[in-house]
């Protein structure tokens, strides 16, 4: 019985690690494939199935002009909008956090709670209900294809998550600490500042992970509201995904793109073994 | 404390979410009962025309609305069952445990879109890996992409694949913070790990596992880049979901007004959907 069991669990892990590398081990041989290997049949492994050539890899930093795709100016925008607007997110939404956490509000029907859902309960907004609006408000202000204009989207998109994270986070922060903080004479913007902050670093951290990835993941606002002064990274890939597709510079984008937050599932992993993460989401 | 702090700390991040979104609210329910459309592109005033068209004429944002119904309640029991698994097995000492939770974490990192065209590639259906090694074993190859029925499976695959990580990651978190005195009391009276899961961790892990569910309903209601990609709602209308077609309506047709009366229907029913989903799933699993 125990060996059956046993047998079972390391036959499912292994299933899943070859099924979640599967597309990366793919991508990455697609990427060295030229435009023979890929059209005429099937092929797996460099040098055995296909004689690798590097020009997947070449076109990514070629201009546009001299038929290369040129990634690395949407590479920057994307970090820069998906930095600027998490940062933005995680200080708006850790205060209102810490308010919805420590203090009362009541207002009319209206509790804590309330508050609370109205801020996650945007997170059911689907991107197409607000895509068409956003489009004519950012036109009217004239932000429409502009980085400032996505910044502005994506507070939309990642407040809630801050506040979701924050709000558990500091529920979980034993109250004496600012109480203490205060009877010593702190006023309660140093309590916040001085005392509760600098425990809160676990939380602060899984909340910006989070407001990175769900930032930097995003691709439908990007599709509508940029067309050709910003370009975002995914748009960018998914605009060589045309009728005919160059695979190999597919791949090389696609795993591009993807690369540096692969970073962020080994910091999320050691938030977890260490024991951190557990309080800061639940 | 002192009585006006608090508002300092909410509303600077209360007034920009309201700021932002109030104008795309009030102007969507303004836009929706308005005849926008690439003739008239003009705010006029129909009164509620579009929402009776809707309710007794469109069949295919009824049949969209089910499918998504199909796709994401599909997807996310699969996600939890595979994820609660997954959660189970590298919660206590294996061997290469750490690198196996990376691993599983790794898919909910990557940009959903660009790791469907990936996924495109994949699945192609002469030029993919996937129809040429079950090839190999004599299968006949699969029409992943164009066939109705079973493009639906693989925009699930393709789903599974991408976001179980998230709920392991919920559910693993909510693992490791769980008392251990129940797992000793269960141990002392020589409970089999059969009866300790179904007497001990999973009554323990309901609320845990409870608002995993509902995040991961909630995102997956919003299923629309891996469908934009993968499929374009195809073959036919076969995978088309609700924001699909609210993006046809809206942004291929221009027909502006009625898009708006799809969105704020939309978005009315999810949010009774959602809150009816949450009370239901908390009575079923709490009361164990």
């Amino acid at each position: 019985m125990i060996k059956l069991y046993t047998f079972l669990k390391y036959f499912f892990i292994t299933f899943w690690t070859v099924f979640v590398v599967a597309p990366f081990l793919w991508a990455v041989s697609t990427s060295f494939k030229d435009f023979q290997s890929v059209n005429s049949k099937v092929t797996y492994i460099p040098w055995l199935d296909f004689e690798p050539t590097l020009e997947g890899w070449r076109v990514l930093i070629k201009s546009p002009a001299k038929g290369g795709v040129d990634i690395v100016e949407p590479y920057f925008n994307s970090i820069f909008v998906t930095c600027t607007a998490s940062l933005i997110s995680i200080v708006l939404g850790t205060l209102a956090a810490y308010a919805l956490s420590r203090f009362t509000f009541k207002a009319g029907f209206v509790r804590n709670n309330d508050i609370t859902f109205f801020f996650i309960s945007q997170r059911i907004m689907p991107p197409i209900v607000l895509s068409i609006p956003f489009f004519i408000f950012l036109s009217t202000i004239g932000l429409l294809d502009s980085l400032l204009g996505l910044v502005v989207v994506y507070i939309v998109l990642l407040m809630p998550i801050a506040v979701w994270i924050m709000v558990d986070f500091f529920n979980r922060v034993p109250k004496e600490l600012d109480e203490t903080a205060l009877i010593d004479g702190c006023n309660p913007y140093q309590a916040f500042y001085k005392v509760v902050l600098p425990n809160s670093i676990p939380g602060l951290i899984v909340a910006g992970m989070f407001c990175i990835i769900f930032g930097w993941i995003d691709f439908f606002f990007a599709f509508i509201l940029t067309f050709t002064e910003v370009q975002l990274l995914p748009v960018k890939v998914v605009a060589l995904n045309s009728s005919i597709t160059p695979w190999w510079s597919l791949s090389a984008s696609a795993l591009v793109s993807v690369a540096p937050l692969i970073i962020v599932a080994f910091i999320v992993e050691r938030y977890l073994s260490k024991g951190n993460l557990s309080g800061a989401l639940k | 404390m002192n009585f006006k702090h608090k508002f300092v700390f909410l509303f600077p991040g209360l007034f920009v979410l309201i700021g932002i979104l109030i104008f795309p609210i009030i102007f969507t329910i303004r836009l929706s009962l308005s005849g926008w459309n690439s003739y008239t592109p003009e705010m006029n005033f129909i009164g509620i025309t579009n929402y009776i068209r809707l309710f007794t004429d469109d069949p295919r944002f009824w049949e969209s609305f089910f499918r998504l119904s199909f796709l994401s309640v599909t997807t996310v029991i699969l996600q939890y069952v595979i994820g609660f698994a997954l959660a189970m097995m590298v919660w206590r000492e294996i061997k290469f445990k750490r690198f196996f939770r990376v691993i599983f974490l790794v898919p909910m990192m990557t940009t959903p879109v660009i790791m469907t065209v990936i996924w495109r590639t994949f699945f192609h259906e002469s030029l993919g890996p996937v129809n040429d090694l079950l090839g190999g074993l004599g299968v006949k190859p699969i029409l992943w992409l164009s066939d109705p029925v079973i493009a639906k499976f693989t925009v699930i695959i393709v789903e599974v694949w991408q976001w179980t990580p998230f709920m392991f990651l919920l559910l693993l978190a909510g693992l490791l913070s769980l008392p251990k005195e129940p797992f000793l009391a269960a141990a002392i009276d020589g409970a089999s790990p059969f009866r300790k899961f179904v007497y001990v961790t999973f009554p323990l892990m309901a609320p845990i596992s409870i608002g995993a569910i509902i995040i991961r309903l909630i995102e997956a209601s919003k299923i629309m880049d891996t469908v934009f990609v993968l499929t374009s709602g195809g073959p036919g209308t076969a995978t088309e979901t609700s924001s699909f077609y609210i993006y046809i309506k809206g942004l291929r047709e221009f027909q502006m007004g009625y898009a708006a009366t799809l969105s704020f229907t939309y978005l009315v029913i999810m949010i009774i959907s959602l809150t009816i989903i949450a009370k239901v799933l908390t009575k079923l699993m709490i009361k164990e």
